[in-house]
């Protein structure tokens, strides 16, 4: 009796679990598959990139320089035991292209685009605008969800090709005008040594992201606890969640890609 | 009707009838299920069992879209107005009109225009909905809901939250929206001088369940002490004022 009440805990925590996935899954092709239903919401789509892509592009900018900057500094510091800092330009794009463009232009548009989503629709539910649709005939999803799931897969992986560009360049300001690094072995070796697959897997998991940001901050928002505090449990836990997410995605992917 | 959550039941076995081209009120106190059953009407929730019949259709078991075309047909004013922060009052009346009919811009503009004269708002299309009073937004919320005209029109506690004049300009056009358009009215409130003003029909609901109905002069004249105690607001009588059973000394003495 003792040992059945002590498992009934975790095995509520797992079936609870289960179902969340298993709605959110639903959750998550519904709304794609309303993409491909007319009438479509063409509307709202160049609106929704405007707020997760055109507008998460100088934090994009910024992140991107300063991290090319610092792989620039750290890689002349340990190539130069080698005596390769010739290498430096190669170290530096690989990094950007394979982890560190896609996973941290996610995270700045986590903080930046997926917490508002999540308090957005939150904020609907509350004040009723997401049963005032309903009442209206027209399926909130399609109308809230779906042009942010496109529009995340449309920016991310524009956001993280000028995260690449912008970190690349930063490098080379450090290794090549700081520290003085040839600039011929700077891009000649980037050339030499950046493959199709690097960039081909940067993209996917660009794309990915995109993904999971819009879909669980959409997830979240929309199952949210509907008070004020329920909004405000949902948005940290949006943030949380997708950060998380995106990371342990990005380790799955590689181990794939690799 | 029959609806719980987590055990608490909110709608207890209620069944009513919205005649057409009435009004009808639906009174109770916070909290006795007066959402809760419109929401069920509405198809907004599931009944845990029981049927809503509209016209010969039976509409709890519609698929969505045989439910949006009826949706289509009914208008519905939210007790919070339910305007979308995004757009303004123009956008937000307007966006049935834009979601569901290929009208041209001018017809629309002149459709706003008409239901904006109708809520007595002309002029103030370009404002957001923050900028709006809690009284101007019903009815910016009004306009909305029967821009379409619905043949149908629930209004969840239209002037709760109101000063005595806005209350008083939506009691108005309530009943002449039911008088001059023939709109079929199911209204929730816990006002009961205004119910009483514009009711053909009178439901009362006390914790789920239906404990009077009828003309708002059977309701005033019934012997119903719960019913008496209800439309005079005394908080003594046989409603009690706290929600459980249990023994008020029982429950503090006995841990
Ligand atoms: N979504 C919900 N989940 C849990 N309980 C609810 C929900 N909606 C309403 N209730 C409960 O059902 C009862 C009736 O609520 P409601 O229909 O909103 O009352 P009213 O509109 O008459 O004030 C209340 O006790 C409320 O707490
Ligand atoms: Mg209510």
């Amino acid at each position: 009796m003792n040992a059945l009440a002590l498992l009934a805990v975790p095995g509520r925590r797992v079936i609870d679990g289960v179902r969340v996935l298993g709605r959110s899954g639903i959750f998550l092709s519904a709304s794609i598959f309303y993409g491909f239903v007319p009438p479509f919401k063409l509307r709202s789509l160049p609106q929704q990139i405007d707020f997760i892509g055109t507008r998460s592009i100088s934090i994009v900018v910024v992140t991107g320089a300063f991290t090319g900057m610092v792989l620039s500094l750290q890689g002349y510091y340990t190539l130069s035991k080698f005596g390769a800092t010739g290498m430096l330009g190669s170290a530096v794009a690989l990094s950007i292209i394979r982890e560190l463009g896609p996973v941290l232009a996610a995270l700045m548009v986590t903080g930046r685009a997926g917490s508002a989503i999540t308090a957005e629709i939150g904020i609907m539910k509350i004040t009723e605008q997401i049963n005032a649709l309903e009442m209206m005939a027209v399926n909130p999803l399609k109308h809230i969800v779906t042009p942010k799931i496109f529009a995340g897969l449309i920016s991310l992986p524009l956001l993280t090709t000028i995260f690449d560009l912008v970190g690349i360049g930063g490098g080379y300001l450090i290794g090549v005008k700081l520290l003085g690094v040839n600039e011929g072995a700077y891009f000649g070796e980037m050339v030499r040594s950046v493959e199709f697959v690097d960039i081909y897997g940067g993209f996917v998991k660009s794309l990915v992201n995109g993904l999971i940001i819009t879909w669980v901050c959409s997830f979240i928002g929309y199952t949210a606890v509907a008070t004020t505090e329920g909004v405000a449990r949902a948005t940290t836990n949006a943030v949380v969640t997708t950060s998380v997410l995106i990371l342990i995605m990005d380790y799955i992917l590689t181990s794939f890609l690799l | 009707m029959r609806k719980t959550y987590n055990g608490l039941v909110a709608s207890d076995d209620v069944t009513c009838r919205f005649r057409k081209g009435k009004v009808t009120v639906i009174l109770g106190g916070s909290g006795s299920g007066k959402s809760t059953l419109m929401r069920q009407v509405v198809g907004l929730e599931k009944p845990d069992s029981g049927t809503v019949h509209f016209g010969d259709r039976e509409l709890t078991s519609l698929s969505r879209a045989e439910l949006y075309e009826y949706r289509k047909k009914m208008g519905m004013l939210f007790q919070a107005s339910a305007l979308f922060n995004s757009l303004d009052v123009f956008e937000n009346i307007a966006f049935p009109l834009r979601e569901h009919t290929k009208l041209a811009d001018q017809v629309i503009r002149t459709m706003v225009k008409m239901k904006l004269e109708l809520v007595g708002l002309r002029g103030v299309e370009g404002l957001m909905p923050s900028q709006l009073s809690g009284g101007m937004l019903k009815r910016i919320g009004l306009a909305r809901a029967i821009i379409m005209d619905p043949e149908v029109v629930f209004y969840d506690e239209p002037t709760s939250g109101l000063d005595p004049i806005s209350a008083g300009v939506i009691d108005k056009l309530i009943v002449d929206l039911n008088e001059i358009l023939g709109v079929t009215s199911v209204v929730v409130s816990h006002d009961i001088e205004s119910s009483f003003k514009i009711a053909d029909w009178i439901m009362i609901l006390f914790f789920g369940k239906k404990i009077a109905e009828g003309t708002p002069e059977e309701i005033q004249s019934s012997e119903d002490p719960r019913v008496q105690q209800f439309i005079k607001g005394s908080p003594e009588g046989p409603i009690p004022f706290t929600r459980t059973d249990k023994d008020f000394y029982e429950d503090i003495l006995i841990p």
